[in-house]
């Protein structure tokens, strides 16, 4: 569904993204991540393995593999 | 004035309302507008991967600098569940930290899970969230979720969605007598009646969704909820009078009325 490179000597790496399996053979920061979802300059908050990443670090970490993301936004609900 | 004061906030309207079950978003946003409430609910979800870039977000169709978003856990049955999102929440809406907590104990009947609700609440407050809970009626548990730090308890008056009204203004009577924070009747509500019944009560706010989403007219709804909610208000201020089961006083003056009697009736 993303968008990766598909060179042969490309690291593989997994992440859960809402609870999906996501796999990408290339590094990449969240605000790249963000990009590739479309999501980039949207109102959305981040969590990485349990822990809240404020929107001034998306361009500093770099996802890991194994990593457990949730990306989530404001909805309807009483 | 008489305002509503959350958490040292004053609103003068004390209609709360959700914005979920609307069949679009000018059908949410003119409801919300005609029920002329000030704090809102919004729940926290995953994003669609993948999804539309261009689809419209709720945040766009109701501003932060507008209302008071308060952003529940709805869906959560863990403590871990509903404190990550609220932390997500307040992460979303710029430290924004006025919440609404709710612990479910059961997807069948969305009752409360108290013994969790009561972890969440400790845990949340301890990272100076200002917490709004949603609770079952029971006048103990409210007064424990207040002795925490919590800055209004939200009773249910009946179950989520139900439309059921309130079955038992007995207990919600106890928790509103002995409550130092704002009690709001959280659930349950179907009509407008059932809404003036809760301020009648003394509740100092009332929060609903789906008694004006599911209305056939969400948009009159809104505007009836917002009346009853006033007018509810207003009548327990007032004072209402003592009921009597059986004791005549006519609102007329007793003596003078034509009578072919030549004694004036005793009324």
């Amino acid at each position: 569904m993303l968008k990766t490179n598909t060179s042969p000597n490309a690291l593989m790496m997994q992440v859960t993204l809402n609870g999906q399996p996501q796999r990408f053979d290339t590094t990449l920061n969240i605000l790249q991540l963000l990009d590739y979802m479309t999501l980039q300059g949207k109102r959305i908050a981040v969590e990485r393995n349990g822990e809240i990443v404020p929107r001034s670090q998306f361009g500093e970490q770099m996802l890991a593999d194994g990593d457990r993301l949730e990306i989530v936004v404001a909805v309807g609900g009483g | 004035m008489d305002n509503l004061i959350i958490a040292g906030k004053t609103y003068s309207s004390r209609l709360l309302v959700g914005t979920g079950k609307y069949k679009d978003f000018a059908e949410t946003r003119a409801s919300i507008d005609a029920s002329g409430a000030q704090i809102i609910t919004v729940a926290i979800r995953r994003t669609n991967i993948g999804q539309n870039p261009g689809e419209p977000n709720l945040l766009d169709i109701l501003p932060p600098s507008e209302y008071t978003l308060l952003p529940n856990t709805a869906g959560c049955y863990t403590v871990d569940d509903a404190v990550r999102t609220l932390r997500l929440a307040r992460e979303l809406l710029d430290g924004h930290s006025l919440v609404k907590l709710e612990v479910l104990g059961d997807p069948k009947t969305l009752f409360p899970n108290m013994v969790e609700t009561l972890k969440a609440a400790e845990i949340l407050v301890k990272e100076d969230f200002q917490v709004m809970v949603y609770t079952s009626d029971d006048p103990i548990l409210a007064r424990q979720l207040e002795e925490i730090g919590c800055v209004a308890v939200m009773p249910l008056a009946s179950l989520i969605g139900s439309g059921m009204g309130i079955l038992n203004p007995w207990n919600l009577q106890i928790i509103i007598d002995n409550a130092k924070v704002p009690v709001i009747v959280d659930a349950g509500v179907g009509t407008a009646s059932d809404a003036a019944i809760a301020m009648e009560l003394g509740c100092d706010g009332v929060l609903m969704n789906t008694a004006i989403a599911a209305a056939q007219k969400p948009v009159l709804m809104a505007s009836a909820m917002r009346k009853a909610v006033e007018a509810g208000r207003e009548a327990y201020l007032a004072g209402r009078m003592a009921k009597k089961f059986y004791s005549a006083s006519p609102s007329s003056p007793v003596t003078g009325a034509i009578s072919s009697s030549s004694k004036d009736r005793a009324a």
